[in-house]
């Protein structure tokens, strides 16, 4: 990987605050290789447009002595983790059976047509970023949409959709 | 007349979860305090006479899953609590750890005591991130005032709560595949043997049960078995915790008897199916459960009378589809799922979705080849038989179940 071979770029992302706040996640969980899911997730909140990365995954597998392969692993394996920079909010569109039999259809053109999007994409601003995701357990308020985590249901008209998003503005 | 009951979620509304003052004020912890006072063999035996079976999908005998882990040897047990709830259409572990958390972590230490365990690891799911705090403040506290940690209650019992959190993997609540989450790796299930009862977590053995199963521990130690056992049927004992959604006006997390019909539920407790629309179907267990058609609305809810018409409890979800969804759509959406969720380890779950989903895609515009319906339904047994773990052995109910009810939805449009 481009890792040592990029020195301009490399302290782009990785400042040495954030540095320093990732040494801080890591020693609150003690260091411990086992962590290294939850790790990941929390460094993730903290980077703008919740992704991981590439120096960082490489300051995380020289930190705790884990190989940067197994680091990639666990980060493209779990969906709740990004090696691509995201947006800094991520709207997530549940595309399970239950959303889909309670109308995300139209949940998901109102959604599209908002941010200006497509599913999959970035707004051109760099605001939202579109997904789909699977259930996220929010069924009993279905059709439901999970922004930066909090989760938002009975979207079925335009108008609260609206009011969900500009929440974000 | 009021269909739902209220055992396991006798809690709910009680107290205020975020005060262990407060979960002591209804008479928190005396189930604990109850259990260690007695035998393990005593305890497995008052389990074993309420007949429960794990709420987690597989519907293992509880009682029997209790003895075993405590007959297995070793002095570094470990017992894991399954708070990975991906099963689409599932919310009710959501409902107790925001409504009762206290009970669960009750639960766990019973067990933990029961199987001879040190340590106790929660692993809730990503998407449950606002549980996952209130979860491990309720924790912090049971630990602060000594209900965890070393000696409990003056009795010598040691044990500690740990907190994990997924991270987006449908696959991570089988077993062995939650328990690689929990060694920080990428979640693939593991060969058995061994089984994780003897080798698990970090080696150690371990036992696993869901959040639900837990807290039907707790109540029965905290109040007896008699308030659970006096519902039911006589091979469905007690009561079970629904997650009714879909195309019902008041969908939710719901306490019910075993025996009540699917009618009862769907009409009565749900409130019907809204703006005048027709029953056509109904899922019982999630993605991974098969369909019942509208004809089969009166069976009741127990394991012995969905078993007889190809249903199951699963995990306890009951999704509800009005006249307004196809049957082939629906069953793409499936699909799509668990090609998204496949680990890819086998070939069979991972090329099988795959060709089943083109086939799928095929009937959904009308357009199938010859011989589509036949290969797919080769490709789902091979699956059901030859896939490495529960998620590729399940994946294809919803094919399999639609194809033998729903023959219409199969057939060429317009010839
Ligand atoms: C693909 C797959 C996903 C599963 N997901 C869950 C889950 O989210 N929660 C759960 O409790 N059990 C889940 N299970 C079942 C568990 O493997 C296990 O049987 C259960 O947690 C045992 O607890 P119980 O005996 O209390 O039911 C899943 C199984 C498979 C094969
Ligand atoms: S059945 Fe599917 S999820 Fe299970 S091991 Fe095989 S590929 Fe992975
Ligand atoms: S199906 Fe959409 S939240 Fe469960």
């Amino acid at each position: 990987m481009m890792v040592g071979s990029a020195p301009a770029t490399k302290f782009e992302i990785l400042t040495k605050e954030l540095a320093s706040k990732i040494d801080t996640i890591i020693t609150n969980n003690e260091n411990d290789s086992s962590k290294l899911v939850g790790i990941l997730l929390e460094i993730q909140d903290i980077i703008p447009k919740q992704y991981i990365p590439m120096e960082v995954a490489a300051y995380v597998s020289e930190k705790m002595d884990i190989h940067l392969s197994r680091v990639y692993d666990v980060i493209s394996f779990y969906a709740a983790l990004s090696a691509s920079p995201r947006a800094e909010y991520v709207v997530q569109m549940c595309d399970s059976v239950v959303c889909k039999v309670t109308g995300n259809n139209s949940l998901k053109d109102a959604l599209q047509e908002y941010i200006g999007a497509g599913v999959n994409e970035v707004s051109a601003d760099g605001k939202f970023a579109l997904e789909y995701t699977p259930c996220f357990g929010a069924c009993d308020i279905a059709p439901a949409i999970r922004v930066n985590g909090k989760v938002y249901g009975n979207l079925t008209s335009n108008d609260k959709i609206k009011a969900v998003l500009d929440r974000c503005k | 007349m009021e269909k739902t009951v209220s055992f396991i979620t006798q809690n709910f509304g009680k107290y205020d979860p975020t005060s262990i003052d407060s979960y002591l004020d209804i008479g928190g912890f005396s189930g604990l305090k109850k259990a260690l006072g007695m035998s393990s063999d005593g305890i497995i035996e008052l389990v074993r006479s309420t007949g429960m079976k794990g709420r987690g999908g597989a519907a293992y005998d509880t009682g029997r899953k209790w003895s075993q882990a405590a007959s297995v040897k070793g002095d570094k047990k470990v017992v894991i609590c399954n708070a990975d709830e991906g099963e689409p259409c599932t919310f009710k572990d959501r409902a107790i750890m925001e409504n009762d958390p206290f009970a669960l972590i009750e639960g766990i230490l019973i067990a933990g005591y029961t199987v001879g365990a040190q340590d106790g690891y929660i692993y809730i799911r990503e998407e449950y991130r606002h549980l996952q705090k209130i979860v491990s403040a309720a924790v912090k506290q049971a630990k602060d005032r000594g209900y965890l940690g070393q000696n409990i209650l003056g009795t010598g019992f040691n044990f500690e709560i740990h907190m994990y959190s997924g991270a987006g993997a449908y696959v991570c609540g089988e077993g062995s595949t939650l328990i690689e989450s929990i060694e920080g790796k990428s979640g693939r299930p593991r060969i058995k043997p061994p089984f994780i009862k003897e080798c698990g977590l970090f080696q150690r053995p371990t036992l696993v049960n869901n959040v639900e199963t837990l807290v039907v521990a707790t109540m029965v130690l905290t109040h007896g078995v008699e308030g659970y056992v006096c519902h039911g049927t006589e091979r469905s004992i007690g009561t079970k915790l629904i997650s009714l959604a879909g195309n019902v006006n008041k969908p939710g997390s719901y306490e019910i008897p075993f025996g009540l019909t699917l009618r009862e539920i769907i009409y009565d407790i749900g409130g019907g199916i809204p703006q005048g629309h027709e029953l056509q179907f109904f899922q019982l267990g999630g993605a991974s459960g098969s369909i019942g058609s509208a004809s089969l609305v009166d069976t009741p809810y127990t394991y012995e009378d969905l078993s007889k018409v190809g249903l199951t409890v699963g995990s306890g979800g009951i999704l509800v589809v009005d006249d307004r969804t196809r049957v082939i759509d629906f069953v793409q959406s499936i699909q799509d799922f668990f090609i998204h969720e496949s680990c890819g380890k086998c070939t069979p779950c991972r090329e099988g979705n795959r060709q089943i989903d083109k086939i799928i895609g095929r009937f959904v515009v009308g357009a199938p080849r010859p011989d589509d319906l036949q290969t797919a339904e080769r490709f789902a047994n091979i699956m059901s038989n030859c896939a490495f773990c529960g998620l590729g052995e399940t994946a294809q109910s919803v094919l399999l179940s639609a194809i033998r009810q729903f023959p219409e939805a199969f057939e060429v449009q317009g010839r």
